[in-house]
């Protein structure tokens, strides 16, 4: 049969970032993907030769502007251990709050754009709804609503009040009862389903294979969460990560879509045992040394090594971010399925495109 | 601090096979120009939560055989690689040939500290 | 008299297309946000638009890099004339924290001409409806309908 070859992006209505792939089709089926990066490319690790170590926060955070907060969080833990620094209790329960807060937001962003991908305008404009309450609990606790630079070396920088703690676990619950009533929407409607069951299939051993991570990792039956390795406060509230079975879009959204309550839970349980105490201890000297931290991103593992030689500049950073990793399991769902499902597919892994090419 | 396997050149197709045979999955590779003594290249794999960092030292214009018939992600990877620091691998199953990021007009590998002329593979 | 009506109707309705030119997609949330039920940007008849060829404002985020340049000029190419173009966000306007970096050329206005820039990182919702709208201004003077 005669092929065609169409180009997918770098411009496309469902896609908010620029990846473009160039699709091999017969008909209506896909034979081949072939991705293209390098539309975001801006080489940002090189910066830390010209930014110092403090200053890299600022850089590390806009990596990514939908999990800003965790990529600081990563980068901090990582220069403390570096250090030997000690955070605080209490500045370790805030960052699980907020790095929480900031999965919630990325995870309904998501369920959003997917709706949006398949055709469901009415939903995505129902969970962006819901959001909006998160981005003001953000907005009100660390005066912006996108990028949350709260991290700093050795701990944060705002504290929340006891009215403050309140308010967010009265917003929380709001926010709660509203996803739980798209929960029929998005997980039991019959169109929906449609488009979404048995789409993009990823088996547990090509999964783990391809080297996917995050909610594609755990919706083909893998229980694997950087959380689970006990970062921030997690160590002591404990985590039980999100599984799903059946490996395809449907599988995925479950698992963000049940991770989105399970946060919203987290954060109500850091809220009730904040404890009291210092936010942040005080750094002195320069690092030297070489680490590698990993945190679970709204997308997947985040991973950093860091090279220090003790001067104020940083000798490497290199990031490894969830979608980077998710591009090879990406190319292996393509193949086989139909030119009207890739943008569902291509959805289903949550691609974050600058995070990928930093 | 951090806790490597030191690598030869000569193990690493040997060692990846190793690795994917007992069930580890690759997290990724970084590579780090150490100046005059080469770069540094790891490869991070983990099983369980539990990581293992192999740390592979060549002198500059060495060719690294790659481990992407392996490990199929790791093309993108090494792709990376040698867009930024011009470090070639032979046998990528997916070749971009230093174009995976870059643009021609910008390709000087800009990740080295001492840049060093590109060589074909 | 056919024109005046079309022109009345560019106005009143603008049609806006968003291309993600290399930002930290902060920007690109805020701009969707503006779509969504809190900010609701169609109230004011602005339509989110996906093809360059049915839009009359385009909204830039992010800094140019040596390759999406190219991807910009083409649709800035495709748009049909009159047309305004809106910078976002620290990096559209001047390459924000990354104008050092290594692949990145500067601000949209190294590529392609720009009507309004709007400042912020990320911008918030509010600034950006505030951009399309100055926009509006600029165009109606283009088409002269200074009134």
């Amino acid at each position: 049969m005669a092929r065609t070859i169409l180009p997918f992006g770098p411009q496309h209505p469902v896609l908010p970032e620029p990846l473009h792939l160039k699709l091999t089709i017969e008909d209506e089926t896909v034979v081949e993907a072939l991705p293209t990066l390098g539309y975001v490319h801006r080489g940002l690790e090189k910066l830390c030769e010209v930014r110092d170590f403090n200053q890299m926060i600022q850089i590390v955070e806009r990596v990514c502007g939908i999990c800003s907060c965790l990529h600081a969080l990563c980068y901090c833990e990582g220069v403390e251990q570096i250090m030997g620094v000690e955070v605080p209790r209490r500045a370790k329960y805030l960052r699980t709050i907020w790095g929480e807060l900031h999965r919630v937001h990325s995870h309904l962003l998501w369920l959003g754009l997917f709706a949006d991908a398949f055709g469901f305008e009415s939903l995505f404009m129902q969970f962006w709804r819901v959001r909006e309450r998160i981005m003001d609990i953000m907005e009100a606790t660390c005066g912006n609503r996108v990028v949350v630079s709260v991290n700093v070396i050795g701990g944060v920088r705002r504290d929340l009040t006891p009215e403050q703690c309140k308010w967010i676990e009265e917003q929380v619950a709001i926010a709660e009862k509203e996803i739980r009533q798209l929960s029929s929407t998005i997980l039991n409607d019959y169109t929906v389903k449609k488009r979404c069951c048995g789409k993009g299939v990823l088996t547990k051993d090509q999964a783990y294979q391809l080297g996917a991570v995050g909610p594609m990792l755990r919706g083909s039956g893998w229980a694997q969460d950087a959380r689970q390795t006990g970062y921030a406060a997690f160590g002591e509230l404990g985590f039980e990560p999100i599984v799903e079975y059946d490996g395809d879009s449907y599988a995925r959204s479950a698992v963000r879509f049940r991770e989105t309550l399970q946060s919203l839970d987290i954060v109500r349980l850091a809220i009730a045992r904040l404890p009291e105490g210092e936010i942040a201890s005080k750094v002195k000297g320069k690092p030297q040394g070489e680490t590698v931290t990993r945190v679970e991103q709204p997308r997947g593992e985040l991973m950093y090594y860091l090279k220090a030689d003790g001067s104020k500049h940083m000798d490497r950073v290199r990031i490894r971010t969830p979608t980077f990793a998710n591009i090879p399991p990406l190319l292996a769902m393509l193949p086989g399925c139909e030119l009207a499902d890739v943008p569902v597919i291509v959805l289903s892994i949550d691609p974050c495109i600058s995070c990928t090419e930093r | 601090m951090l806790e490597t396997i030191p690598l030869s050149l000569d193990q690493v197709a040997a060692v990846a096979k190793e690795c994917f045979d007992d069930g580890w999955r690759q997290v990724t590779m970084s590579a780090v120009d150490c100046g005059e003594a080469g770069f540094e290249i790891f490869y991070h794999y983990d099983k369980d939560l539990v990581m293992r960092h192999y740390r592979l030292s060549i002198p500059k214009e060495t060719v690294v055989p790659s481990i992407s018939p392996v490990y199929f992600c790791a093309l993108l990877i090494e792709n990376e690689i040698r867009d930024q620091f011009g470090i070639c691998f032979s046998d990528i199953v997916l070749d971009f040939g230093g174009a995976l990021y870059l643009e021609a007009e910008v390709r000087a590998m800009p990740f080295c500290k001492v840049s060093v002329a590109e060589k074909q593979s | 008299m056919l024109g005046n009506l079309i022109n009345q109707g560019r106005i009143k309705s603008p049609w806006v297309v968003h291309f993600d030119c290399g930002s930290c997609n902060g920007c690109d949330i805020e701009v969707l946000a503006c779509l969504t039920p809190l900010y609701d940007i169609e109230r004011f008849g602005i339509l989110n638009i996906g093809n360059p060829k049915h839009a009359d404002v385009l909204l830039v985020t992010g800094t140019v890099n040596q390759r999406n340049k190219h991807v910009l000029k083409n649709i800035y190419d495709q748009m049909p004339t009159p047309k305004a173009v809106i910078a976002i966000g620290a990096c559209g306007c001047s390459g924000g924290v990354f104008r050092e970096a290594y692949n990145v050329v500067g601000g949209v206005d190294k590529v392609i001409p720009v009507d309004v820039y709007v400042p912020g990182c990320p911008a918030r919702p509010e600034a950006i409806i505030d951009g399309v709208v100055a926009a509006l201004e600029k165009v109606k003077k283009l088409l002269g309908m200074t009134a």
